[in-house]
């Protein structure tokens, strides 16, 4: 559930533009890390509701395993600051934060010789966690494995170690989990019950931090993403980058090519361009698609058109996101 | 700064189960005492009495403390890289456990079995020299001084050797060159022992006090170089 208050960057507006950290899961403010005079990530800002599932987005290279790592007290920003779990990222402050967070990166990382249950008992021990036999087997019950629960990990699938880690993930009850590619390499049964335990999950208000490329999935999930290419690029609810990014767009498809277009098109209520997309196929840009539409519809039957739809042009994240990266590519 | 047992017992526990079950160490573990005891052995056996009053001067079954110098190097090598290499690292790096914790663990980890086969193949040879070598020259064998030395002295060059492997462990991103690189720096404490064992050098108790104080400094140093090696931002990310 995003913050109604958060503003276009996530941020509170306040008056330095700084992000106010309470409330928030996760408040990063320029945040910068080089290795020696490569920039990986560069001032990145933005903020993270508590209960939020925040897509990360990016081609490979754009930062986000570093940015997760320094959310995450593996990597120390070059400049910046932050607070995770409401607590500020700083050296003296990192086992408390990893105390309160979890991280499932892209490789499982599990130990293959040791059984799934024995996994599972060292990092419940290393969290400390109370009542280790009863949080292992909630985890294990989350991402439906109780039953290869004493089978050694290297004889487990693909898709079967993915779903180790996330129960190894969920053990210490965390209050931010970081996922990156959480469903890579996981069959289409298996990728629906991650998206459903990462939707349970954000229900029970737990920050859900998701590093993916599968951008239905971010779409599908995501309640706010951003689009990170070493600098970040944008940040919003997938509805409103859609809306910023492009126009709204009516199609008109027509049985025979119109004669005049222009002189139906032209002029109408809320139509403020048009073009052909194919011969009897006509694109209107439109500022308000609810007064364009009916606006076109009687235009048409007034001209003797035979009208075979006319329907709203949808544009998807990955219209977005590829529109921002090529953007980008075509400055470079 | 306060070190949580638990944490650390999770990492031995781990650690142990690992080693139990991955061939390559279960093989070193093996091999490399059957290197140091079988071909002096055969030659023990062969031995006739007359070698006995020679023996009883010198210290020959002290070589035998170039176990717990070689084996632990081997496992501690593998320690820190082992993790690295096969993407476990990262996830165990996310956890609450200190740095002092993650040592601690994989120290005794390569501590304790190490100890235990050192004990184990000394008992073992001298079962054996019992058996099968001349009474005479079992007898001469059979010394108080160099048992209390092997009971002191294995644990402290496990340590230092633990403490080397797991140093180059950290910088290394390869195991068989880390583990190569662990027996390496193993060699000058199997040197000098070997030094020891055949009168080059004469075991004194001075010799000992000072080989042990020696030892222990080591140690402590081995501790805190390694400690300083060890930085998460450079394990994860290869940079730092």
């Amino acid at each position: 559930m995003p913050n109604p208050a958060l503003d276009e960057a996530g941020h509170v507006g306040n008056d330095d533009g700084a992000p106010e950290p309470i409330g928030f899961a996760i408040a990063v403010r320029q945040l910068t890390k080089k290795f020696g005079g490569r920039t990986a990530v560069a001032e990145a800002s933005f903020s993270v509701a508590r209960g939020e599932v925040f897509g990360f987005l990016g081609p490979n290279g754009a930062g986000k395993t570093t940015t997760v790592r320094m959310l995450g007290t593996l990597v120390a920003p070059t400049a910046g600051s932050a607070t995770v779990a409401g607590i500020p990222l700083t050296p003296h402050n990192a086992g408390q934060i990893r105390r309160r967070i979890s991280i499932m990166p892209e490789s499982p990382g599990l130990y293959l010789r040791l059984s799934v249950m024995e996994n599972l008992e060292c990092f419940a021990d290393l969290y400390e966690v109370t009542d280790p036999r009863d949080r292992m087997d909630h985890a294990l019950r989350a991402v439906n494995l109780t039953d290869r629960a004493q089978d050694a990990c290297g004889t487990l699938s693909k898709g079967l170690r993915q779903r180790v880690a996330l129960a190894r993930a969920l053990l210490s009850d965390p209050e931010v989990l970081f996922l990156d590619e959480p469903t890579a390499g996981l069959d289409p049964v298996a990728i629906r019950d991650v998206h459903e335990l990462i939707s349970t999950l954000s229900r029970g208000g737990v920050t859900i931090f998701l590093t993916t490329h599968r951008l239905e999935e971010a779409e599908r999930l995501c309640d706010r993403v951003a689009i990170l290419n070493t600098t970040l690029r944008t940040i919003g609810r997938p509805d409103d980058l859609r809306e910023r990014l492009f126009a709204k767009t009516l199609t008109v498809a027509t049985l025979n090519p119109l004669p005049e277009p222009d002189r139906v098109f032209a002029g109408l209520p809320a139509v403020d361009s048009w073009h052909h997309d194919a011969p009897a196929v006509y694109a209107l840009a439109v500022s308000d698609t609810t007064v364009a539409a009916p606006a076109a519809a009687r235009a048409l039957v007034a001209a003797g058109a035979d009208v075979l739809s006319i329907s709203q042009s949808h544009h998807s994240l990955e219209d977005v996101y590829l529109e921002l990266i090529n953007e980008e590519a075509g400055r470079r | 700064m306060t070190v949580s047992r638990r944490r650390v017992r999770a990492i031995f526990r781990k650690d142990l189960r690992e080693y139990r079950r991955n061939g390559s160490i279960v093989c070193a573990m093996a091999v490399i005492p059957l290197i140091f005891v079988l071909p002096p052995l055969i030659n023990i056996f062969a031995l006739p009495e007359s070698s006995a009053s020679v023996l009883r001067h010198g210290e020959p079954l002290l070589y035998m403390l170039g176990i717990p110098a070689v084996v632990p190097a081997v496992v501690a090598a593998y320690a820190v890289v082992g993790e690295r290499q096969q993407g476990t690292l990262e996830p165990l790096l996310t956890t609450p456990v200190r740095r002092d914790e993650f040592m601690l663990g994989k120290a005794l980890a390569a501590f304790v079995p190490s100890l235990a086969i050192s004990y184990a193949v000394y008992a073992a040879v001298l079962v054996s020299v019992e058996v099968f070598a001349h009474p005479a020259v079992a007898s001469a064998l059979r010394q108080v001084p160099q048992l209390v030395a092997q009971f002191f002295f294995t644990p402290l060059l496990a340590g230092w050797s633990i403490w080397v492997g797991m140093a180059i462990s950290t910088r290394s991103t390869d195991v068989r060159v880390a583990q190569q690189l662990g027996m390496l720096a193993s060699l000058p404490s199997v040197a000098i022992t070997s030094l020891i064992a055949y009168n080059v050098i004469h075991p004194t108790l001075g010799v000992a006090l000072g080989g042990a104080a020696t030892l222990l400094i080591l140690n402590g140093l081995g501790w805190r170089m390694t400690s300083a090696t060890f930085d998460r931002e450079r394990l994860i990310a290869g940079t730092g």
